[in-house]
């Protein structure tokens, strides 16, 4: 059996080392046209920073591919032949294949914007982004970034770290409050315009300005119509799946490749998983498509499962994600809503610095626990779990908060403050049982 | 992809430049050593002790300066900016004539003294760079100055003002903080101020020089065993045999107990010198430590060799003189030969139960090779030196050669000479006997391990990256598994760059070994 993985982020090199552990005779080969190597397309922002080589980003080292005769291609797919079941590439040549998986990934937005298509703008998500960023580089005094959001704020901290000021253009009236509860949508504003940058609240990108040779030179800003000088244009308005090439096929392609919960697509042996994947069913409390790296990962392990006849479907558990805004950390375990729905309420406790909070989210109805939302403060994910599958009461919660403690020694938990601020918002006195230490944390998650 | 990775990470197209201030502060600290190096040349433009004086205080001006304004102007949090593209950090070539300079200084440091001024002058009076010490070295012991204290002197001055910069740039990190005041505050008083001021206080033993830094433990200390260090401890009264007792106490006592605790990390990143000084002065090269599987390989073929070494090189030392005049001490040639097959076979047994317990036979053939390599060393040992030797060699002539191979060439020149060339751990993984004893204690007897949070690493490689022992953290990360590896020293620098808050150092009593294999698996829950 040859199966033959488009793409090799990490869905498809998940899905690659799987099959391999699965089945020791199948033929596997990857296709990419971005990089001979798997690297963490997280670490695109170090590498610019300096921080790390791209070396130092690829996970396995070189001989690893060949060991686990794991094929890697380096070539470009122009189209697919689902009938013949071959691939047709740009090298020249077609493969054939017996299953495939498609792991596309994504593409960044662009929503028709006079001037999106000039030189000297371009968003983060390839390697290409990154080289074309640090070819224009040289010399730049001013970056515009269009959208806040996740990449938004690193492709900042990018330029930020080269000392090139930056102008932010975000679309919300608090930065990422359409997926941040206000408290902490503010709180992240505030430390954006800590660190200099500026960052512009409500407004859209009106249109971006060619200098006459076809680079970009400014922004004008719909709302204002003011005009800012700049010598690149980030777009990070987010991203969307890279199936722009397969929609006139016969696959079912609607924003991203349908498939069902054995990530299996409208066509026997083709399967989709990772970014470029639309869930026709999925998960209560999960979207459609999730761009995350653990769920490329999740649904790359599941695939090689379902190809090599072990059926499981896909099941990402409970909503768990993280990120880090310049230098503030945040990791969110459950469901913790901008706009949440009538039954949650919520506490939250905040440091003077402006610089750390924990928000701890439950049902008002039965007091049980929904979700933890954590800036500049660490959490076990493995103990949050447990307590939201469970459906712990906040309270119990509440009093072993240390055992969610993942600061390193010496730091504080902070159980104290969080649980004052419950008390002063119910009356209540509940007070913090003393569960410090990895002894204590194992006994809970083995119990 | 060739080129791609050619413009991003072996030259920056566009180089954050010194700003005013670095330049300046750099400039002092040139200064400052460049006096140094003029007294080297026979110039000394005032008195030595002035001299001494205003090159210390402008050294340390130098490197707090210099590190205030590269950290303190930026906000607190990881700022490893641009490291990658800096050629005196990442192997260009400032590195490369740094690490040439330091690994020089070993050299004349180690093998031509006298040409750092030692006993040249009048009288073999000092004169040079060990002459400018010697006000220093009279203030506080009252005898001039030798290579090794200039070494000592500059040893701690690096630490101190080293240790200044790493808090800085490290401020928003309780763990690094404390620690580091740790390194700074044993090598100040333990290393330095006490044993220094102890040799002038107790003048009337000085031709009795023995080790008065009390955490320089054997094996890493490899004299403390030798006939005339043993010798001068007992001769030099009260103080001497608190020494030596204190010194058996912390190998066999105290060691074992806080490494059981905390693991290595006790002294490897909080106490040690060698490890004081790789953590602050050797900051800069962290991350150029190798960390491929192979590296990982010749690490611990080399480290548990030498630590082999040492052990042999010790039994032959001590059992050389004991035979030579039986009733000069407590212990006779038999008594010890019983001591040492004992210990050997009690400590291999332990481990061999304890390893053959978990199943994992490919270590326990390893370890027994050790064990019965070593009884049967100590063995040929017993039957050649019947004539006074082993091996054909006299027991001494391995002394000379670990003290050249291992004590002088290993731990000195490449330890320390090749930081920016091959990182700041290059010693401490591959060659200190200290390390490989309290990695194999770590690895099977110890509660410490490197937790991992669940699923929210993102695979990125910083952790791995600035690992100074070259352990690839991000693989086992990744997997969701717990980190027990006998090399980690403990720093605590992957979980602080950590972006996604992934690692914590942590200590627990509860199955150890098996919480280090577990990987954890909830990406598929199979049905059935």
């Amino acid at each position: 059996m040859h199966v033959v993985i488009v793409g090799n982020g990490i869905s498809g090199i998940t899905a690659a080392r799987w099959l391999r552990k699965l089945n020791d005779g199948t033929k596997i080969t990857v296709i990419s046209s971005e990089s001979k190597f798997f690297y963490s397309r997280t670490a695109l922002m170090y590498m610019y920073m300096g921080h790390m080589t791209l070396e130092n980003t690829q996970p396995y080292e070189d001989w690893f591919w060949e060991k686990n005769r794991i094929g890697l291609l380096q070539d470009h797919v122009n189209s697919i032949d689902f009938d013949q079941k071959t691939l047709s590439l740009k090298a020249g040549g077609n493969m054939g294949y017996d299953k495939l998986i498609l792991a596309l990934g994504s593409k960044s937005n662009k929503f028709g914007w006079p001037g999106q298509d000039l030189n000297k703008v371009g968003g983060l998500y390839h390697l290409q982004d990154l080289v074309q960023m640090e070819k224009n580089s040289k010399g730049l005094k001013r970056a515009v970034i269009c959208g806040g959001g996740l990449i938004g704020i690193e492709m900042a901290e990018m330029f930020h770290s080269r000392h090139i000021d930056v102008t932010m253009l975000v679309r919300e009236s608090n930065y990422w409050d359409n997926i941040l509860p206000p408290e902490e949508a503010t709180m992240i504003s505030n430390h954006i315009k800590s660190r200099h940058i500026d960052l512009r609240l409500g407004v859209n990108l009106g249109e971006i300005v060619d200098d006459g040779s076809g680079n970009a030179c400014a922004v004008i800003v719909k709302e204002t119509g003011e005009r800012i000088d700049c010598g690149y244009v980030g777009l990070t308005a987010g991203v969307s799946p890279n199936v722009g090439w397969l929609k006139d096929t016969e696959l079912n392609v609607n924003r991203g490749i349908v498939v069902d919960e054995y990530l299996q697509t409208n066509i026997k042996d083709v399967y989709a998983i990772g970014d470029c994947s639309e869930h026709s069913d999925p998960k209560p409390g999960r979207r459609p498509i999730e761009a995350i790296w653990y769920t490329g990962r999740m649904m790359g392990e599941t695939v090689a499962y379902n190809i090599s006849g072990k059926q499981v479907s896909y099941d990402p558990g409970i909503w768990f994600n993280s990120a880090k805004f310049i230098d503030i950390e945040y990791q969110v375990y459950g469901d913790v809503l901008a706009r949440p729905p009538e039954n949650h309420t919520s506490i939250i406790w905040q440091d003077t610095s402006g610089e750390k909070s924990v928000r701890i989210v439950y049902d008002k109805n039965d007091h049980t626990i929904v979700g933890f939302n954590l800036f500049g403060v660490r959490y076990r994910h493995e103990v949050c779990e447990k307590w939201l599958a469970e459906k712990t009461p906040v309270e119990t919660v509440l009093q072993n908060l240390e055992l969610a403690h993942f600061d390193p020694e010496f730091y504080k938990s902070y159980a104290d403050e969080v649980i004052g601020t419950y008390n002063k918002a119910t009356g209540k006195s509940l007070k913090r049982k003393k569960m410090n230490g990895l002894n204590k944390v194992l006994q809970f998650l083995r119990a | 992809m060739g080129q791609v990775y050619k413009s991003l990470s072996i030259a920056n197209p566009d180089p954050l430049g010194m700003s005013a201030a670095q330049k300046l502060f750099s400039a002092i600290g040139i200064i400052g050593l460049g006096l140094i190096v003029l007294a080297g040349f026979g110039m000394n433009f005032t008195t030595s002790s002035v001299s001494l004086s205003i090159s210390i205080i402008l050294i340390m001006t130098g490197i707090i300066g210099y590190a205030y304004f590269t950290y303190a102007t930026e906000a607190p949090g990881i700022k490893n900016n641009g490291i990658q593209f800096s050629g005196t950090m990442s192997r260009g070539v400032i590195g490369w004539i740094l690490g040439i300079l330091m690994t020089g200084f070993y050299v004349l440091l180690y093998w031509y003294p006298h040409l750092l001024g030692k006993g040249v002058g009048a009288d073999g009076a000092n004169a040079g760079v060990v002459g400018l010490f010697d006000p220093l070295a009279m203030a506080m012991k009252g005898t001039p100055a030798s290579e090794w204290f200039v070494y000592g002197t500059l040893y701690t001055v690096a630490i101190v003002s080293f240790g200044v910069r790493f808090i800085w740039k490290y401020r928003h990190n309780r763990y690094q903080i404390i620690r580091t005041l740790s390194v700074m505050f044993f090598q100040l008083f333990l290393a330095f101020l006490i044993p220094e001021l102890l040799e002038g206080l107790n003048a009337e033993y000085s031709s009795k020089w023995f080790d008065k830094d009390i955490k320089n433990m054997w094996p890493l200390d490899y004299d403390l065993f030798d006939q005339w260090h043993i010798n001068n401890m007992s001769a030099a009264g009260v103080m001497g045999w608190t020494f030596l007792i204190s010194s058996l106490a912390m190998i066999f006592v105290v060691s074992p107990f806080l490494t059981y605790k905390y693991g290595k990390r006790w002294y490897c990143s909080w106490v040690c010198g060698c490890g004081g000084l790789a953590e602050t002065a050797g900051d800069p090269w962290r991350h150029l430590s190798d960390k491929s599987v192979k590296a990982w390989k010749v690490e611990r073929w080399m480290i548990h060799s030498v630590l082999i070494f040492s052990i042999v090189m010790t039994i032959a030392v001590v059992y050389g003189y004991l035979g030579n005049d039986p009733d000069q001490y407590y212990i006779t040639r038999t008594m010890f030969t019983m001591i040492i097959v004992g210990l050997i076979l009690l400590v291999g047994g332990i481990m061999s139960y304890f390893i053959y317990n978990r199943g994992n036979r490919s270590d326990l053939k390893m370890i027994s090779l050790g064990i019965f390599g070593l009884i049967g060393i100590i063995l040929l040992i017993n039957y050649f030196t019947g004539s006074g030797n082993a091996f054909f060699l006299s027991n001494y002539t391995f002394k000379k050669w670990y003290g050249l191979l291992i004590g002088a060439a290993f731990s000195g020149v490449v330890g320390v000479g090749f930081y920016p060339l091959m990182g700041s751990r290059v010693w401490c993984r591959f060659g200190c006997p200290m390390a490989a004893l309290l990695g194999i204690q770590q690895k099977f007897f110890s509660r410490f391990r490197i937790t991992t949070n669940g699923s929210q690493c993102i695979s990125c490689g910083n952790c791995s990256t600035y690992c100074e022992m070259g352990i690839d953290v991000r693989a086992y990360a990744q997997k969701g598994q717990d980190i027990v590896r006998a090399s980690c020293v403990g720093c605590g620098v992957c979980a602080a760059v950590c972006p996604r808050g992934v690692l914590k150092l942590e200590n627990g009593t509860e199955d150890i070994y098996e919480k280090g294999l577990d990987i954890r698996n909830d990406h598929v829950k199979l049905v059935g």
